[in-house]
């Protein structure tokens, strides 16, 4: 099949504005600018069933549709934050095919009405920004962003925006505080950014994949987008593939494709022919699949049959790892980072993950007790459903799926 | 020099980005900018950008001491930082960063003699499937280095020392 987002695979040189527009690029915006009411574009992405690409999966045209009309300005946020450990594909788009990520996002600052929109990358993507610029600069000078669009009333600016190295901005509140000049702590909601977001004013946030998805709908309709993929989830997802396999990369394919299917067709296997012990689906915040039986690498990626897995697919990060690797070094990881990352805004967190850290670096070290790895799982516990925003939340995902599933692992380390 | 006078072009593009009333936003991109020559945020740029985005001092160091790209200490004229993150660290990223201490001859966290490199372990950055891989933050801004061998980074540093700057 052919590449609906990553299609500089298929076109070359198409992260050219001549070669964009030759195969069929900016068609869908001005038809939309020119032709459509902006709740007619919001209509079309509801209707074809996406749902946001960044990780919660909420419905991409329903959050549009939250848009306050009683409280203007308007804004439209990119979220290029990527930061998830085992997520690498935004920046494979914006580097790539950076015409289709700008024209979702033209489309949807059309269909709530924003005239101003920004992209906030981290900020360790400041080539990845300047190349958007100059491409940005490129639409200008064509007519397609800037005053009075196609003859119209509609006028439209893009601004990128970097971060400076804090995984919690891609916590959309704690983005729109960084991107408002102040440290990226997340926000208490309600009231959500459809309602007062950026500086206080309503603003659409959504992953830069998901705006790359908006201008294929747009111009094949919502039935096309919506047969492909599963009922549950429809269309195609970038999987980001990592960890102990052959051929690590980013893979677009529909809605519904198997582990199996992902590892051994695409990812050319288990480095070392070793077998998959666990898998992890959304990056460092997942749960930890346990993979006891082969049969459980033909389970379908989809949001709702992951989740018979007792875990999320998330923002499709797959990590996979292979029967060398022992859990008590991986939770140690991961707590690590969250521990890291903890942004102190909320006591649970900062307090948890610390306290996990220091848990899981006695167990790894061998200096831990059976009661250690007892009182970790009895933290992590304590966290859940506590912390202010995801953050915390994601920080015991690991250690208690971990722990739960792959205890043996836990026991020898405090035996050794 | 303030870095009004020192960079007039920049201050004025980095502030059109924003609504006028809003321009505390423009405090990150004023930080990098302040950052560029030295690789770190001194006193006196933080008194400039409190002026210019008309914020407390206390204000913007809050802002240089969060985020983990802006440092107001000076350090190697390159940081390499390198991810050991969980799916780097299943890529053998651990096993490259002790080989490059060894060959540094520094431990992470350290400066090397001449003060040409700084070793630093980071987290994610989103290139999970090419490591081992570092990024370098230096006057050339932050560049990334993919699917790395001590070999390749040991040549890396030595034309980096050659033409005083960066490399494509």
């Amino acid at each position: 099949m052919e590449h609906i987002l990553l299609r500089h695979r298929d076109i070359p040189d198409i992260n050219k504005l001549n070669v964009y527009k030759k195969n069929g690029g900016l068609v869908a915006f001005k038809n939309a600018v020119t032709k459509m009411k902006p709740n007619e574009v919001t209509d079309v992405v509801k209707n074809s069933g996406l749902r946001g690409r960044g990780g919660a999966g909420f419905p991409t045209g329903m959050k549009w549709s939250f848009i306050d009309n009683k409280n203007w300005p308007h804004y439209v946020v990119a979220n290029a934050d990527e930061s998830e450990p085992g997520t690498f594909k935004d920046r494979e788009i914006m580097e790539s095919n950076p015409f289709q990520f700008l024209e979702g996002l033209a489309l949807a600052s059309y269909a709530v009405g924003a005239t101003a929109a920004y992209i906030y990358l981290r900020g360790e993507f400041w080539q990845v920004a300047a190349f958007l610029d100059e491409k940005i600069a490129e639409m200008e000078a064509e007519g397609y962003l800037g005053e009075k669009l196609f003859g119209t009333d509609y006028s439209l600016k893009i601004f990128t925006h970097l971060g400076a190295g804090a995984y919690i901005c891609g916590e959309e509140t704690a983005l729109l505080e960084s991107l408002e000049g102040k440290r990226g702590q997340p926000r208490v909601r309600p009231p959500f950014p459809p309602s007062v977001g950026l500086y206080g004013k309503p603003t659409i946030i959504n992953n830069v994949e998901t705006f790359t998805n908006v201008p294929m709908i747009l111009a094949n309709g919502a039935d096309w987008y919506k047969a492909i993929g599963t009922a549950d989830s429809a269309g195609v997802k970038i999987f980001s593939l990592s960890g102990r396999v052959r051929k690590p990369g980013n893979y677009e394919l529909p809605f519904g494709t198997t582990f199996r299917e992902l590892i051994y067709t695409y990812g050319g296997g288990v480095q070392d022919s070793r077998s998959v012990k666990a898998i992890m689906p959304a990056g460092a915040s997942s749960s930890l699949i346990l993979v006891d039986d082969e049969k459980i690498l033909d389970t379908p990626m989809d949001y709702a049959t992951v989740r018979t897995l007792k875990a999320d697919l998330g923002s499709a990060s797959v990590i996979v790892i292979d029967d060398t690797v022992s859990m008590d070094w991986l939770v140690n990881k991961t707590v690590h980072f969250f521990k890291h990352e903890s942004c102190g805004k909320c006591t649970t967190c900062r307090e948890g993950t610390y306290w996990m850290s220091n848990l899981t670096e006695r167990i790894h070290h061998g200096t831990g007790t059976t009661a250690d790895v007892d009182l970790l799982l009895n933290v992590a516990k304590q966290m859940q459903g506590k912390c202010l925003c995801a953050l915390g939340e994601f920080s015991t995902m690991a250690v208690v799926t971990g722990i739960e599933r792959f205890r043996k692992d836990f026991d020898k380390a405090v035996n050794a | 020099m303030s870095l009004v006078k020192k960079y007039p072009k920049e201050v004025k593009q980095i502030l059109s980005k924003y609504p006028a009333e809003n321009k505390r936003s423009a405090v990150m991109p004023l930080l990098f900018l302040a950052q560029r020559e030295e690789g770190y945020v001194n006193k006196e740029a933080m008194q400039d950008i409190a002026k210019i985005v008309d914020i407390t001092e206390t204000d913007v160091a809050a802002i240089v001491g969060f985020y983990t790209l802006y440092h107001d200490k000076k350090a190697g004229k390159y940081r390499m930082q390198v991810c050991t993150d969980l799916p780097c660290a299943l890529r053998g990223a651990e096993q490259f960063m002790d080989s490059l201490c060894g060959n540094l001859g520094i431990k992470v966290g350290e400066t090397t003699e001449d003060g040409f490199v700084t070793l630093e372990a980071v987290t994610c950055l989103a290139a999970c499937d090419k490591a081992p891989m570092f990024q370098t933050q230096g006057p050339d801004g932050i560049k990334y280095h993919e699917n790395m061998t001590v070999d390749r980074t040991m040549e890396l540093i030595s034309i980096l020392k050659k033409s005083g700057k960066g490399v494509e």
